[in-house]
């Protein structure tokens, strides 16, 4: 995130530099210029004690303790303040030690074992143990589990301890960025209980204890005074308030009733920064919006009707229109420009009507009559992004009809069976993960079907490459070939943005993914 | 009286019945939908073999007729059972809800019943004038905008600028009730807007009915003050229409918020009904319907036996 209102009078950060050079296209191995672990050191001096009171989108009643069932942001920062992982992603996107105080990987990058902190509590006094993390993963990867992580955790092979002090993971193949996965929120550890874990109890060993847990309405956390991180969680107490209603939410931050917002409405920020006590968070680049053409269907088998799409879209118009600018233009590949492996090589594909219709009459068509099924489940404004669409493809010769869906069932009966749809993925912080999830052949949510031989088999050689000069290399190709050859329409990267009260302050940095500081907002923040 | 005992015990009786066709239709209007509980808590993360776990520790891979059969078992022996989403017991889940939403609609009626009341019988009485006119234009402008434009309004003035009331209804189980009062006011008055005029019209309508029929001007001839004749001559006679709307207007209080509760962000039954519709949580769903069919039934019922009561004709039949 970055603090956009009053970034004038902050010193220029590593991540300013990033980004400046970034524009300039310029940017080097940022991430991987071999930047000394910095640990939980915090940069200025937190004050401690408040209250933080957050009021965010994405709480619903049918919410569990489960971990497996996690599937949005109300859940996401409550319990990233209970649980820890193994792993932690640090403001500057690296992966740092948590609850495993640090790890090594054989050779092949397929074998990685993690050392497990000593001396950590959960939250019931009793002292973590290598049994707990065996447990906690295995929550995910049994047969018959329903964790939405079992597909991020697929290439696990076995997970054992050797001793009670050590967690050896063994992959199916080499993976230089598995500790990434292992940072995953789904993988908090919780206590080993019988042969699975004790999930109910909601008993983790994180900075804040559950004082009450009110699905959909209310979680009230307090501090856990034995917390092991020497310079975390500053509040005495947070307290998450889910309201779903996008008014709702301004009208409470601007009252007064919450210091933190998630979610804010693009059309709505105007207004909001003209409050001097207020302050909009940007995460840059986090979620992209998609238009996946189905590569198996009968409309988009000839990859040139996929390219006359591809060029039927005015990028700038819907980041200009849909998210006022709060994102920056995609270029058909998920790989957002933050990321350390960005193709600056690649040429933005431009709005040209003129070579869409090229790319038509060379698949032997004249027009196009096309059903885009748009639903606002996929993002705010996903039916205006259609219908702009639509205006956009006219002068190519496409004729788009956009078929409104109910956002409620889109997922399970509209995306990935209907040949155009509308979606969206959150961008990873890793190349292969974001590829390996969303692109890779017979992957759950290769939203396209899309198969090219070549991209799949860079993408499994490139996991297990430790040699960054060569994995650049790969991932550069891989990214080229999901802009000439893929399925999906990429138009725009859109950033998550935020808004804070300034009673609330935090380091200066906030990490460059997810929402809400990499969801860590309530143990890294403090009152101002 | 004997009429009212057998329409109870009629009603009663039909009560049931109903309630027996709400559980089976709300049961298959919700497997009609697309998608179950197992695709819809997991969303775009779920994948066949998940989806397929989940089915089959929910037992959602049974025929839904013999899911609904084991349901209607547990519900006939007083267990509702627990919320396939996230286990938690459905009679702790819903009546700490249901609690929150009679508050909030007794609060509301406490509000708007007497007011209703009130204007509907000065409107009557002064009708035609400058007031009655006034009382009309801003009864029907408070109900002909949608509640939530109502609601922000109120937002805008009495939170945002004045700063007076909290813009959202933040109360949690343990608040004392003045808190719970002062945080549900804004919610309690967009309510009262929305209720006010329907039975305020419905009392004057009723009454200048009435004070138009012989009896009042033989009254009034005698020199019967006005106040006396509205209250002693005219009301009990217009009882039995204004009765069924307030009934009317107080179902509506129960079941039909959800609007004003996602506004003020108010943890009442309409959004936990509305979440577990969107989820496809089947006995939740059964739960709130069944507890919003009573209501209706009940007001109604209610509001009949109430319109009995006070008409002497019905409730002493000739012969």
């Amino acid at each position: 995130m970055n603090n956009i209102v009053d970034r004038s009078g902050k010193p220029f950060s590593r991540r300013n530099f990033l980004k400046l050079s970034a524009a300039a296209g310029v940017v080097g191995a940022g991430a991987a210029m071999g930047l000394p672990a910095a640990g939980w050191a915090a940069t200025s001096q937190p004050k401690k004690g408040g209250t933080l009171k957050l009021g965010l989108a994405g709480g619903n009643t049918t919410d569990s303790y489960d971990p497996g069932t996690w599937s949005d942001t109300f859940t996401f920062v409550g319990f990233s303040a209970v649980y820890n992982t193994l792993v932690e992603i640090d403001v500057d996107g690296r992966a740092i030690p948590e609850l495993a105080e640090s790890w090594s990987y054989s050779p092949d990058a397929r074998i990685w074992t993690f050392k497990i902190r000593p001396g950590v509590e959960f939250h019931n006094g009793k002292t973590l143990t290598a049994a707990d993390v065996l447990a906690s993963i295995n929550h995910h990867l049994r047969t018959d589990s329903t964790s939405a992580a079992k597909t991020v955790l697929s290439e696990v092979q076995t997970v054992r301890s050797p001793d009670p002090s050590t967690v050896v993971i063994e992959l199916k193949a080499g993976n230089a960025d598995f500790a990434y996965i292992m940072a995953d929120y789904h993988l908090a550890i919780m206590p080993a209980q019988g042969d699975g874990i004790d999930w109910q109890a909601g008993v983790g060993t994180g900075g804040y204890v559950i004082k009450s847990f009110e699905p959909g309405v209310r979680m009230v956390l307090e501090r856990n005074p034995n917390y092991w991180k020497p310079d975390r969680a500053h509040f005495d107490r947070a307290e998450l308030l889910g309201i779903t209603d996008g008014a709702a939410r301004v009208n409470a931050l601007v009252t007064g009733e919450v210091d933190v917002i998630n979610k804010v409405d693009v059309k709505t920020i105007a207004l909001l920064k003209r409050n001097p006590r207020l302050v909009i968070e940007e995460t840059k680049g986090a979620q992209h919006f998609t238009f996946p053409m189905l590569v198996n269907s009968a409309e988009f088998k000839d990859n040139n009707v996929r390219l006359a799409m591809k060029h039927s879209i005015d990028r700038e118009a819907i980041l200009d229109k849909i998210l006022r600018g709060y994102g920056s233009v995609g270029n058909d590949h998920p790989i957002q420009p933050g990321n350390r492996y960005f193709n600056q090589a690649l040429a933005q594909r431009p709005y040209d009507p003129e070579k869409g219709r090229f790319y038509l009459r060379k698949a032997g068509l004249d027009n196009l009559r096309i059903k885009l099924h748009a639903s606002e489940a996929a993002y705010t404004g996903a039916v205006d992004a259609s219908v702009m669409f639509k205006e956009h493809a006219r002068s190519a010769g496409i004729d788009i009809d956009v078929v409104r869906e109910p956002a409620d069932g889109f997922w399970s009966s509209v995306w990935m069976r209907q040949p155009l749809t509308t979606s969206f993925f959150y961008s990873s912080l890793t190349a292969d993960r974001m590829f390996s999830l969303g692109y890779a052949k017979a992957a759950a949510w290769n939203e396209t079907y899309w198969a090219n031989e070549r991209f799949n088999r860079l993408l499994t050689q490139a996991r297990g490459e430790l040699d960054d000069g060569l994995r650049r290399e790969m991932y550069n190709e891989m990214q080229q070939l999901c802009c000439d050859d893929g399925g999906s329409i990429i138009p725009v990267f859109a950033s998550s943005v935020a808004a804070r009260s300034t009673r609330v302050t935090h380091g200066g940095t906030t990490a460059p993914f997810g929402e809400l500081d990499g969801l860590r907002v309530i143990e890294r923040w403090w009152q101002a | 009286m004997v009429s009212i005992v057998r329409l109870l015990s009629q009603r009663v009786a039909l009560g049931l019945l109903s309630l027996l066709a709400v559980s089976v239709i709300i049961f298959m209007a919700v497997e009609l939908l697309p998608g179950d509980l197992a695709q819809a808590m997991l969303g775009q993360a779920a994948t066949a073999d998940t989806v397929a776990a989940f089915r089959a520790q929910l037992g959602l891979d049974q025929p839904p007729v013999q899911r609904f059969i084991g349901w209607m078992a547990g519900v006939l022996q007083g267990d509702f059972g627990t919320s396939l989403a996230n286990q938690r017991e459905i009679g702790e889940l819903v009546s700490a809800r249901l609690g929150n939403t009679l508050r909030l609609a007794g609060l509301a009626a406490l509000i708007s019943v007497p007011v209703a009341l009130v204007l509907g019988m000065l409107a009557a009485l002064y009708r035609n004038s400058w007031f009655d006119r006034m009382l009309n234009t801003t009864a029907l402008s408070t109900v002909s905008f949608p509640e939530f434009f109502v609601a922000y309004i109120l937002i805008l003035f009495l939170s945002v600028k004045l700063d007076w009331l909290p813009s959202i209804a933040n109360i949690t189980p343990e608040d004392s009730f003045l808190t719970v009062l002062e945080r549900s006011l804004l919610p309690v008055l967009t309510l009262s807007l929305v209720v006010i005029a329907q039975m305020m019209r419905m009392t004057r309508a009723a009454l200048i009915n009435l004070l138009a029929s012989p009896y009042i001007e033989m009254a009034r001839l005698k020199g019967v003050k006005k106040s006396r004749i509205i209250y002693y001559h005219a009301l009990p006679n217009a009882l039995a229409p204004i009765v069924t709307v307030v009934a009317l207007n107080l179902a509506y209080l129960v079941v039909g918020v959800v609007v004003v509760e996602v506004v003020f962000v108010y943890p009442g039954l309409g959004q936990l009904l509305v979440d577990s519709v969107a989820k496809r949580d089947i006995p939740v769903v059964q739960a709130c319907s069944l507890i919003f069919a009573v209501t209706y039934i009940a007001l109604n019922t209610l509001a009949d036996v109430l319109a009995i009561a006070t008409n002497p004709r019905l409730m002493h039949p000739r012969g």
